[in-house]
């Protein structure tokens, strides 16, 4: 840590506070691309802690399981539900399949997961590593030869890149079977039949920009809760701050992103 | 209380230090330090809190950069090492940190095979195993090798920290306060753990506190940092009980008086 250079002793008249906002804010963009570029500098250097990404893997997609599985679930019985009535007005229920399939694959299944692992995942990232810095883990590794970085911030984003998409994937599937139950228990609607219709009305690209999605959800995940925690300030109270940051961060991303990607994504089917 | 009987060190320094300064904003930490550990020995370094005692130990493990000033630990320029030299260097140091700060994800034992495994190549289980029972049994905690470190008290953490560095046998410690926060009884417990290291492993080392009675029974040599500066060097007697000078006497007075 170096000291910060002094103001000249001459120079004072204070700033304007929207001066000064602005240039907290792009210190601490400068700071982000930096970790950032930080962690794409690491990442292709060995060694690659093949065992922790492992581990990491675990924690971030099985641990998250129960959690998806239940929402996934309860998403696709309550959308089915809440579609039916207003399909029924116009004698389509029949579309029920291609409703839910267009709802869940397009929008909802990385949006909630990305949701639900910014609450479960980013916290917990943010949580761990704030508390490792305050209690001097970070350091003790530095001291003993470890990257820490490498160790902690590589591997965690890595997993979260990866296991999200799969996690999607699996809200998807929870999400079908859902809404055939709910489906069942109101339409005489066989389960081949439920599921021809589901994939009938998706491509290839709502699939393909389904996993890119939940790809960059991932990353934003991984890296916010990695950076709040990470350069969490000293003190218990940090670690609260670093975990509270990283889910209200991540969850404001996530949105911003998900409405960018929907305007490319449409862009590229237009075209 | 024990009294450190002296080590007859040969003048040879393992860690030189010339002034070192370093600031945080306006607040002027170390203010020209020069410092020389030699080979064998421990040195106290005393001080109250906020005078950067623990600044100091930091940059000579360079996780610090200093301002101005030198720092050569066994012969290298700690500012000018590159990544993987400061890395392969600080091998070669201990460092003891004042929470401990063991791995609360790990186990005692994977504390202990963490250093070990990640920098000493071609190791068989067996040896990493004999490595880790003999660390403990250094530090007289043998029982607590399948715990976690949320299940140790205050000093058994203390211990399996100082086991952690001594497991990659370095030439030199660093140990942060080493009995803050402990009891008298345990606090003498980590003391003669810490000369038992030194006559056992041949290690120099310092140790930064502001304990008296620690720095008493480890101390070969005291350093008092006062304003910035180490400005009282020399034993125990010298610095305290044959010094007119007030602040070295008032800290005498609040540790062992009042």
């Amino acid at each position: 840590m170096q000291a910060s250079t002094t103001p000249s002793k001459t120079d004072t008249t204070p700033k304007p506070v929207v001066s000064r906002r602005l240039d907290r804010m792009f210190l601490a963009l400068s700071d982000v691309a930096s970790f950032v570029g930080q962690f794409f500098k690491e990442v292709f250097v060995p060694p690659y802690e093949g065992k922790e990404i492992v581990r990491q893997c675990y924690e971030v997609g099985v641990r998250s399981l129960p959690l998806i599985s239940l929402t996934g679930f309860i998403t696709g019985i309550v959308f089915t539900n809440q579609s039916r009535p207003s399909l029924a007005t116009f004698g389509a229920t029949s579309w029920l399949p291609s409703l839910i399939s267009i709802a869940l694959v397009r929008a909802l299944a990385p949006l909630v997961t990305a949701l639900i692992a910014s609450g479960r995942v980013g916290s917990n990232i943010g949580a761990e590593l704030g508390s490792m810095r305050v209690t001097e883990q970070i350091e003790a590794m530095e001291v003993s030869g470890t990257n820490p970085f490498k160790f902690l911030v590589v591997t965690r984003v890595i997993a979260t890149t990866f296991m999200i998409p799969v996690l999607a994937m699996f809200f998807v599937f929870l999400g079908v079977l859902g809404s055939y139950v709910n489906v069942a228990q109101n339409e005489e609607t066989s389960f081949m039949s439920f599921i021809e219709t589901f994939f009938s009305s998706i491509s290839f690209l709502d699939i393909n920009s389904t996993v890119v999605k939940a790809l960059i959800f991932g990353f934003t995940i991984g890296i916010v809760g990695c950076y709040k925690g990470y350069n969490s300030s000293k003190g218990t109270e940090g670690v609260g701050k670093a975990a509270n940051a990283s889910v209200v961060t991540s969850m404001f991303l996530v949105f911003i992103e998900e409405l960018l990607l929907l305007q490319i994504i449409n862009a590229i089917r237009a075209s | 209380m024990n009294t450190k009987k002296t080590v007859n060190h040969p003048k040879e320094s393992v860690i030189v230090i010339r002034d070192l300064r370093i600031s945080f904003g306006d607040l002027h930490v170390l203010r020209g330090v020069d410092l020389d550990l030699y080979q064998g020995e421990n040195l106290v370094v005393l001080g109250r809190s906020g005078t950067g005692k623990s600044v100091l130990i930091k940059i000579i493990a360079g996780l610090l950069e200093p301002d101005e000033g030198t720092v050569n630990v066994l012969g290298e320029d700690v500012s000018k090492l590159k990544k993987r030299e400061l890395d392969a260097l600080r091998l070669k140091l201990g460092f003891s940190f004042q929470n401990s700060a063991l791995y609360d994800s790990m186990t005692v034992r994977e504390n202990l095979e963490f250093p070990l495994i990640r920098n000493v190549r071609n190791l068989s289980r067996s040896d990493i195993d004999k490595a880790v029972e003999q660390a403990l049994e250094d530090v007289g905690l043998s029982q607590t090798i399948n715990q976690m470190p949320s299940q140790l008290s205050g000093g058994q953490r203390k211990r399996i920290g100082i086991a952690r560095t001594l497991i990659l046998k370095p030439e030199i410690m660093l140990y942060d306060e080493p009995t803050a926060g402990l009891d008298p009884i345990t606090s003498n417990e980590i003391n003669n753990l810490i000369n038992e290291v030194q006559e056992r492993h041949n290690t120099s080392s310092i140790i930064i506190t502001h304990d008296l009675t620690c720095a008493k029974t480890v101390g070969d040599r005291i350093a008092m940092l006062l304003d910035g500066r180490f400005e009282r060097q020399g034993t125990f007697e010298e610095v305290f009980e044959d010094s007119n000078d007030e602040r070295a006497k008032q800290f005498y007075e609040y540790n062992f008086v009042n």
